[in-house]
This record gives C-alpha cells, sequence and structure tokens, in this order.
C-alpha cells in the first residue's frame, strides 16, 4: 500500500514537473519562432489568404509542407525556391498560376493534382503563403536540399 | 457483467467496429491509388480517402476508449453509470458529428465557411461545428464516468483512465487554436498530435491493459497497480520532453534536436515495460482464463506496439536520422505498426473480452478470432517492412542523392504494390475479427475452465 501511493505521488509530482518544464521551453519557443525564426511582419493578407486556400482545399493530405502532412506528392515548403528564381520575385508566382491552371494533368500512370478554380488572387495568395514559408530559417537548413 | 450500465459498451463497439470496416476499406483505396493513381482522380481525389481514412481511425479509437471505459468504470467504482441517457446521447452526437464531417469531406460542402468548411489541418480536419460537437460529447462523457468514479470505490486503473480521458479531452482544445504563422501552428499542432499518443493515451492503453490483465490472470490488484504507476511514470517523463522529435526542423530553436533525441529514446522504455507487465501477469498468474484470444491479443497488444511504438519510432527519432527520413514512408511505415499495436490492439481486446459478457454466453469463435489476430499481425508487419525500405531507398534517392520526389516515387512501384496485397490481407482479417465478434457460433475450444469475470 505504502509503495503504491509513493509510485502514485512519483507520478503526479513528476509529469508536473516536466510539463511545467515543456510549457517554459514552448513559451521560449514561441517567442523564438515570432522574433528570430519567421518574419512576422511579412504575414500580409496575402499571406494569410494563402494558408486559408491551403487550409481549405486540405492540400495537406496529398504533400508534405516542411515534412509533414501526406506523402503522395511533392513537399511544398520549399517549392518557391525550387520553382522559383532568386533574382525574379515574380517568377513563381507566375509559375504557381500556370501550374495551378494545367492540373489535373491526366497523364496515364502518373499521380495527379485536383484542378481548384482559384481565382488569380486566390493563387497570388497561395504563391506569397509558400515564399514565406521558404524563408522560415530551419534549424541545420532543412531539408537537405531542393528536391526536398 | 455485474452491472447492467455495462452494457453501454456494446454500443459503442458496434459503431467503433463499422467505422474501423470504413477505415481499413478507405485505407485500401488509397492503397490503390498509389498503384493506379488514375483511379477516381477527379471522383474522389487521394486527400479525401487519406482524410476519411485517418479521420475514421481517430474516431473509432475514441469511441472504443469511451466503451472500454463505460464496462471498466462500473466494475471497478461498483457501482452503476452515473447517467446511461447521458452516455447513449452523447454516442449519438458523436455519430451525428461524424456523418456530418464524411458528408463535408466526399461533397466538399460549404467549402471555406468559417463555421461548416472542412480545416485542412492533417487529423484536424474536423468543420469547427464538428469539433465544438467533439468537446460537447467530450464534456457529457467526461461528467458522466467522473461522477460514477466519484460516488464508488476509488481504485488506480479508474484513476488513471479517468486522467487519460481529461487528459485527450483536454489537449483536443489546442486543435482550436490556429496561428497565422505556419511555424506556430505547427509547433501547437503536435501538442494535440503528439501529446495524445505518446502522451495520455498511453495512460489509457496502460490502465485499459491492466484491467484486462487483473481479470484474465487472477494476479493480486496490489501488484498491477503498482505496475500501473510506474509505467505511466515512465510514459510521461520521457512522453512530454519527447514532443521535442517533432520540433527539429520547422523553425523551433536547436536545443530541441538534443532535448527530442534524448527523451524520445527513453520512450521506449514504458512501451517495453508494457510487454514485461504483460507476460510477467500472465506468467505469475495462475488463473486459466477460458477466453483464450483475449488473452492472446493483449500479449500481442504489448508487444507489436514495443515494435510500432518503440523500435520503429527508435528507428527515425535521433534528430542525425530524422533529418534524412522526416515526412518520408519511414514515418508511415512507423504510423501504421505503432496505431495498430498501440491503439487498434488494445481496442480489439477489450472487445474481445468483453463480448461474451454482453452477449450473456461462454467465449464463443475463439479460432477464428485468433486466427484473425495472427492475419492482421503479420499482413501489418510485412505492411511495415515494405514501407520501410520504401522509405530508405525514397531517403537515400531523394534526400541524400537530391532526385525529383516523382521521379524516386516512380522507383518505388513494387513497394507499393506489396503494400497493396498486404492491406488486402489486413483487411480480410478485420472482417474475420468482426465475423467472429458478432455472429457468435459454437464453440471448438473446451470453455471447462470456468469464467471468473
Ligand atoms: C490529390 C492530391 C493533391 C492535392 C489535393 C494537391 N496536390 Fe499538388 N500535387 C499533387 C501531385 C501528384 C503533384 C505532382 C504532379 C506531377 O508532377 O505531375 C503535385 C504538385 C504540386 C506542385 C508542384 C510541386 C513541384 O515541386 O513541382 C505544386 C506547387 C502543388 N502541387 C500545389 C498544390 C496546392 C497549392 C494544393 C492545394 C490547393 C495542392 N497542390 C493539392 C497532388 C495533389
Ligand atoms: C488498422 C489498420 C491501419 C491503421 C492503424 C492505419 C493508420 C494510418 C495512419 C496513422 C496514417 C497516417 C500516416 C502518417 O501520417 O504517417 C495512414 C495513412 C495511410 N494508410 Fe493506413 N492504417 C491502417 C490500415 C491501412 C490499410 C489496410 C491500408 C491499405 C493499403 C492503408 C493505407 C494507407 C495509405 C495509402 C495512407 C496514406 C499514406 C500517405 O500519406 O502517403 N492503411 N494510415
Ligand atoms: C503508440 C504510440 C505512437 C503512435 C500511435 C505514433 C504515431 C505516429 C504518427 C502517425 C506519426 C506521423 C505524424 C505525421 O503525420 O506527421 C508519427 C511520427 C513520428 N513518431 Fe511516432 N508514434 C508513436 C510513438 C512513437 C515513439 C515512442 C517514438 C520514438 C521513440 C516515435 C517517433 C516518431 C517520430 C520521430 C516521428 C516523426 C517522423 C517524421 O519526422 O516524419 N513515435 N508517429
Ligand atoms: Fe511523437
Amino acid at each position: 500500500m505504502q509503495t503504491k501511493s509513493a509510485a502514485r505521488n512519483i507520478f503526479y509530482g513528476g509529469s508536473l514537473f516536466f510539463l511545467i518544464i515543456f510549457f517554459g521551453l514552448t513559451a521560449q519557443s514561441h517567442n523564438f519562432i515570432v522574433n528570430k525564426s519567421t518574419d512576422s511582419a511579412g504575414i500580409t493578407d496575402k499571406v494569410r489568404l494563402g494558408k486559408k486556400v491551403w487550409e481549405d482545399k486540405a492540400c495537406v493530405n496529398c504533400h508534405t509542407i516542411m515534412g509533414e502532412g501526406a506523402y503522395f506528392a511533392p513537399e511544398l515548403g520549399n517549392v518557391a525556391i525550387r520553382r522559383g528564381d532568386k533574382d525574379d520575385p515574380k517568377a513563381f508566382n507566375e509559375f504557381l498560376a500556370e501550374w495551378m491552371k494545367a492540373m489535373p494533368t491526366k497523364a496515364e500512370g502518373r499521380r495527379q493534382m485536383p484542378q481548384f478554380n482559384l481565382s488569380d488572387e486566390e493563387v497570388d495568395g497561395l504563391a506569397e503563403f509558400f515564399k514565406w514559408v521558404g524563408k522560415i530559417k530551419t534549424t541545420d537548413n532543412w531539408p537537405p536540399n531542393e528536391a526536398g | 457483467m455485474k452491472y447492467q450500465s455495462q452494457k453501454i459498451a456494446l454500443a459503442y463497439f458496434a459503431v467503433a467496429m463499422a467505422l474501423f470496416a470504413i477505415q481499413v476499406s478507405f485505407g485500401l483505396l488509397g492503397g490503390f491509388v498509389y498503384m493506379a493513381p488514375n483511379f477516381l482522380s477527379e471522383l474522389l481525389p487521394f486527400n479525401i480517402i487519406r482524410m476519411l481514412h485517418s479521420n475514421a481511425l481517430i474516431v473509432w479509437l475514441i469511441l472504443g476508449f469511451m466503451g472500454s471505459a463505460y464496462y471498466i468504470i462500473p466494475e471497478e467504482s461498483e457501482s452503476e453509470i452515473y447517467s446511461p441517457k447521458i452516455a447513449y446521447g452523447q454516442l449519438i452526437l458523436l455519430v451525428v458529428g461524424t456523418l456530418g464531417a464524411v458528408v463535408t469531406y466526399v461533397f466538399n460542402i460549404a467549402e471555406g465557411n468559417f463555421l461548416f468548411g472542412l480545416k485542412g489541418r492533417e487529423f484536424l480536419e474536423q468543420p469547427l461545428w464538428v469539433k465544438l460537437g467533439i468537446v460537447v460529447a467530450a464534456l457529457a462523457f467526461l461528467y458522466n464516468i467522473t461522477m460514477t468514479v466519484l460516488k464508488g470505490r476509488k481504485t488506480a486503473i479508474s484513476n488513471v483512465l479517468l486522467l487519460g480521458l481529461w487528459g485527450l479531452a483536454i489537449f483536443f482544445l489546442f486543435g482550436f487554436y490556429v496561428p497565422d504563422n505556419l511555424a506556430l501552428d505547427k509547433m501547437y499542432w503536435w501538442y494535440v498530435v503528439h501529446l495524445w499518443v505518446e502522451g495520455v493515451w498511453e495512460l489509457i492503453m496502460a490502465s485499459i491493459l491492466a484491467f484486462l490483465l487483473l481479470k484474465l490472470t487472477g494476479v493480486d490488484r496490489e501488484v498491477v497497480e503498482k505496475w500501473v504507476y510506474v509505467i505511466v511514470s515512465l510514459s510521461l517523463f520521457s512522453g512530454i520532453l519527447g514532443t521535442g522529435h517533432h520540433y527539429y526542423w520547422i523553425g523551433t530553436p536547436g536545443y530541441w534536436t538534443w532535448i527530442g533525441s534524448i527523451f524520445s529514446s527513453l520512450e521506449v522504455i514504458p512501451f517495453f515495460a508494457m510487454v514485461l507487465f504483460s507476460f510477467t501477469m500472465v506468467w505469475k498468474g495462475g488463473r486459466d482464463h477460458p477466453n483464450k484470444a483475449a488473452v492472446l491479443w493483449a500479449l500481442g497488444c504489448s508487444v507489436l506496439a514495443f515494435f510500432g511504438a518503440g523500435v520503429w519510432g527508435f528507428l527515425h527519432t535521433l534528430h542525425g536520422v530524422n533529418y534524412y527520413t522526416h515526412g518520408t514512408q519511414v514515418t508511415a511505415a512507423h504510423g501504421h505498426l505503432a496505431f495498430f499495436g498501440a491503439y487498434v490492439s488494445v481496442n480489439l481486446a477489450m472487445i474481445t473480452y468483453i463480448s461474451p459478457y454482453l452477449f450473456k454466453r461462454e467465449p464463443y469463435n475463439q479460432v477464428l478470432n485468433m486466427v484473425s489476430f495472427w492475419i492482421m499481425a503479420s499482413s501489418m508487419a510485412f505492411m511495415t517492412f515494405v514501407l520501410t525500405f520504401a522509405g530508405v531507398v525514397q531517403t537515400h534517392l531523394q534526400r541524400v542523392n537530391g532526385e525529383d520526389f516523382m521521379a524516386v516515387q516512380d522507383q518505388l512501384h513494387l513497394f507499393y504494390v506489396m503494400r497493396f496485397g498486404a492491406g488486402s490481407v489486413f483487411v480480410l482479417g478485420a472482417l474475420i475479427f468482426m465475423y467472429s465478434i458478432f455472429v457468435p457460433r459454437k464453440e471448438l475450444i473446451s470453455t471447462e475452465a470456468q469464467a471468473a469475470e
């Protein structure tokens, strides 16, 4: 009986201890994200719209973004780097507009991406969203290479 | 079954099994699209199939946990459920929410709508109204269960089970917080996903296993309960900071690579402790329980969870490895064996144990049930191996060599064919299991050793 109540108290006390450390560290990480690793000021209405479209269409259930999501289609966290042009900031927007229009390819034996019928504004938002994500400073600059 | 209200569990498990069938069918469909990518690509795109697969999984596992609680709590607290009406009411609420989510996904209803549209974050896609419904149902459930525990005997098993269920509901609330900043969004998203499966759900799993082993082996309650506290302590002490293994590459500080690697490696220990626990109890316990199939599932659960979560988790949890494997088929391999081994199996163990009592008869269809265990366990193991190989090849070609994603996927075709084969066998096993539970027939094994509840 004694050892059981001791075990119980260790369980409660220890869990609370680790939970507090965890909350403390995530609070610190929250600040780090807002002030250091991401461009908080750069979250424009366009970026917001892009994130909303990303969620409304559930793109994440085919694609990964920063390595999280589904494994059916290419990583998109760095797509603005892969498909963009350092010297021409609008090049990626144009690429994405073309890409979204061309879907589905209907190519036989190739995975398909649906036609989403997005407005120009929505596609532009998505492009700004991907560019914003591409600039997040990740540890060791993950992903290892442009393929994502 | 000593208490009338334990019968509630039957309704929960019936709905859970229907969703289990739906879940694996859509999994198989997704596996088929991987092989034949033009199939249904316009009618039902892959992302919708995947949402149905993963959401059906989460919902049926939670329904199973609730059903288990409605069975376990009366026996542990030695009193009837506080209000069976609330119990059935919250089940109906959850069914309505589930149907609502399915209709929303499949017919793409109210797209973009704040309240009614789907919310495309992995696993948390349910429209806002469904999420709110889930919270209401969860509160009703917790009220009902807590009141039952409060008026009766308090045991370690009900204590830990209750804590796990409260934790499940509390961490779900972080799913309502969707910051515009994607890095923040991801950080809090893991509060739900990781702190569920590698935190509070482990409490639920440990307490259900403890209940089963107590009943099946006849070992002294004192011994079982000491084990339970040791296991859940190990779970939370490692699992909470273990969340760090998801904070490597999403814009979070670099110290997480060390905290995540160290603490998530320690997460293997509680899963190993569950293996020791279940085998020690079965060895030590003098009771020759007639429900052999339930014993098999309880032992199988701890072993498969150890491999799926422990071994396959450790495989890619060190940050040096995860740098390359993050978000590849290696993750899918681990996700499948871990979910199946831990949470699917614990639910199937529970239903195997309780169904004879719910149907008021001796254990039945045990051979069939045990056959289904071996079919599911081996086909899931095979699927895991196949996806692991696919993931290793993908990691090398894409992450090390830098080859284009689609070009790499083309080279993995054979693995996906084998995954589909394994998946088909798994679905067959699941159907045999359901048949063995819901179509009671003559028993082949002697049940002379008396069921002692
Ligand atoms: C049904 C699955 C599916 C969904 C949903 C989906 N995609 Fe795709 N996506 C694909 C596939 C498959 C490819 C690769 C196509 C190819 O190469 O032929 C792709 C490729 C892309 C590419 C090009 C990537 C590259 O590196 O070349 C972009 C950009 C993209 N998708 C954006 C999106 C956005 C934005 C959404 C949501 C609005 C979305 N996708 C939803 C399947 C999907
Ligand atoms: C009880 C059995 C099963 C469980 C617990 C399960 C669980 C899961 C989980 C958790 C995911 C998300 C994976 C992740 O994000 O890492 C997933 C995805 C998936 N599952 Fe299953 N699943 C089961 C059965 C099946 C079966 C039988 C098939 C058939 C082949 C299947 C095919 C798939 C596919 C194709 C995906 C999508 C993978 C991707 O994103 O590329 N699953 N499943
Ligand atoms: C029963 C317990 C567990 C379940 C159900 C489970 C399930 C999952 C799932 C579904 C994912 C994919 C999430 C996504 O979609 O992004 C995942 C990721 C991961 N899991 Fe687990 N897991 C469990 C335990 C563990 C343990 C104990 C470890 C470590 C030892 C671990 C290590 C990891 C890692 C490192 C990832 C990230 C993979 C990546 O980088 O893509 N898991 N887990
Ligand atoms: Fe995790």
